[in-house]
């Protein structure tokens, strides 16, 4: 009966059903159109709203518009917010329609699932970023030192720490109700505290230290380097570390906290 | 021939209640074993603890020799949830060939397991678009894709037309036949019948473990429902 079968560690990584992950949870984004055209043309419309709250402000002289400042730190905030509602929502789908559980009676890793997530998203967002930059540059002249291309990487190190921490906040979610709630949660505070709102130096000293260790922060202070530099700068690439390596920390709880056994 | 499936002194708990109280089996290589049980009787945590995804209190299983849900194990046994669990939202092929991707198969074995379950004619639809009965089998398709050696099924059969209820037990039959191992659950009796061997649960502990044959024997009726009605009733008398 027990035929020799080869048999593989299913607990290590396999690009190959990564990749079959990543793939299979595209072909799910593409049969859903309404969620693509939000994906791709929310932002730009939010943006265009913000574009006129500002347009007719004067800026103090020397200093860069509030649209140019507030409005490319959003380029960031979009995607770290979508990836975040659209993976703990997917999870949570994973989780109560029984397709988690038999996934885990497969050879898939978690963390080959887990990735096949943030690639997927990641890839998302990419387009995502290219789509809001686009618009951004040509239809409300947002004023960006720095290459358009850095701002859709910062863009998509953000989606995939929103990705990342989606993934982590559904293992402690319940219900949906539970899952749109970590939103405000997780993302408000550190949009507060990322110095768009009020500058960091001039934030209380005990509020300046929660805001250095929110990688919100970094992905903000990456594109505003982009948005003042013609040149990338070493103070942008840290801030894109930052945030990758904060979302691969989240990628690595999220697999600690997936149970393949449950009660 | 060793046991396909061995458990032992097997304790599960589910919130503050006993689900499954110190249960022993064994399902035998090569055969189709039913698991019958009114609802909530055990069979699901059973199958689950079977297949690796069940916290157990105490106790063992072991599948092909190894301890239930190890890696090795994975590409090995197959498992179909009592609800359908496929995606949704994708196409009936889609989510073949997905499965099939992670059993190491290609598209080939994919059309070959839609075909197996008659969704051949259906695998350009989405699953959300189906009916009941052929979300199941979608479900089904996904599980034999990866051609495994032991099947573990969670009532595969509820909610289809007699033909195909029919159909399905031809191919279950057909899989064994071939080598490989089968725990199908079922609540519906006139199921036991078409089963090699019978585990009858009920509330945590089993009544029989027996061919269907013995079952009608021990019982002394020719009526598989009737002779689970008299063990419970001589086992309801023992403890009295």
């Amino acid at each position: 009966m027990t035929t020799a079968t080869p048999t593989r560690a299913p607990s290590r990584l396999s690009p190959r059903l990564t990749a079959a992950t990543t793939s299979r949870v595209l072909r799910q984004l593409r049969h859903d159109h309404r969620t693509i055209a939000m994906m791709l043309v929310l932002p730009s419309l939010l943006l265009g709203l913000l574009h006129l709250l500002w347009a007719d402000l004067p800026s103090a002289p020397g200093q860069p518009g509030t649209f140019d400042r507030v409005g490319l730190a959003m380029l960031g905030v979009f995607p770290f917010v979508v990836m975040f509602l659209v993976t703990s929502i997917a999870m949570l789908r994973e989780r109560t329609s029984g397709t988690l559980e038999r996934l885990l009676t497969t050879p898939l890793s978690r963390l080959d699932l887990l990735l096949g997530y943030g690639l997927a998203f990641g890839l998302a967002a990419g387009l995502q970023a290219v789509v809001t930059v686009t618009v951004a540059t040509t239809l409300y002249d947002l004023d960006v030192a720095g290459s358009v291309w850095l701002v859709v990487l910062v863009a998509v190190a953000d989606a995939a720490l929103g990705v990342a921490l989606g993934l982590l906040a559904s293992a402690f979610a319940r219900s949906e109700f539970q899952a749109v709630q970590f939103m405000p949660v997780i993302v408000l505070p550190q949009f507060f505290l990322c110095g768009l709102l009020v500058p960091r130096e001039q934030m209380a000293g005990w509020l300046q230290a929660i805001s250095d260790v929110l990688p919100l922060t970094y992905a903000v202070e990456a594109l505003q380097e982009v948005g003042r530099s013609p040149e990338a700068t070493g103070r942008m690439w840290a801030g894109v570390g930052i945030v990758a390596g904060a979302a691969l920390l989240a990628l690595a709880l999220a697999a600690a906290t997936l149970r393949r056994r449950t009660s | 021939m060793d046991a396909a499936v061995t458990v032992t002194d097997l304790v599960v708990d589910r919130g503050h209640r006993r689900v499954l109280d110190g249960l022993s089996c064994t399902v035998p290589p090569g055969q189709v074993t039913g698991l019958l049980g009114p609802s909530g009787s055990g069979k699901s945590t059973l199958l689950r603890a079977v297949v690796g995804v069940q916290v157990v209190r105490s106790g063992e299983v072991t599948v092909l020799g190894e301890p239930a849900g190890s890696p090795a194990l994975r590409s090995r046994v197959g498992y179909v949830t009592q609800a359908p669990s496929v995606y949704a939202d994708l196409t009936v092929r889609e989510n073949a060939r997905y499965f099939a991707a992670l059993y190491g198969r290609g598209a080939k074995e994919a059309d070959a397991a839609l075909a197996a379950v008659g969704l051949a004619g259906a695998a350009g639809q989405l699953v959300e678009n189906l009916s009941g009965g052929q979300r199941g089998r979608a479900s089904l398709a996904c599980a034999l894709v990866g051609g495994p050696e032991v099947l573990v099924l969670d009532e595969p059969t509820v909610g289809l037309d007699p033909v195909l209820r029919v159909e399905l037990w031809a191919r279950f039959h057909a899989l064994a036949a071939g080598g490989a191992t089968l725990l199908v659950s079922s609540h519906v009796m006139d199921e036991a019948a078409r089963c090699d061997r019978l585990l009858l649960l009920r509330d945590g502990a089993l009544l029989a473990d027996a061919t269907p044959a013995e079952v009608r024997a021990e019982a002394g009726t020719d009526d598989l429902e009737d002779a689970f009605l008299r063990l419970i009733r001589a086992r309801e008398e023992v403890a009295a």
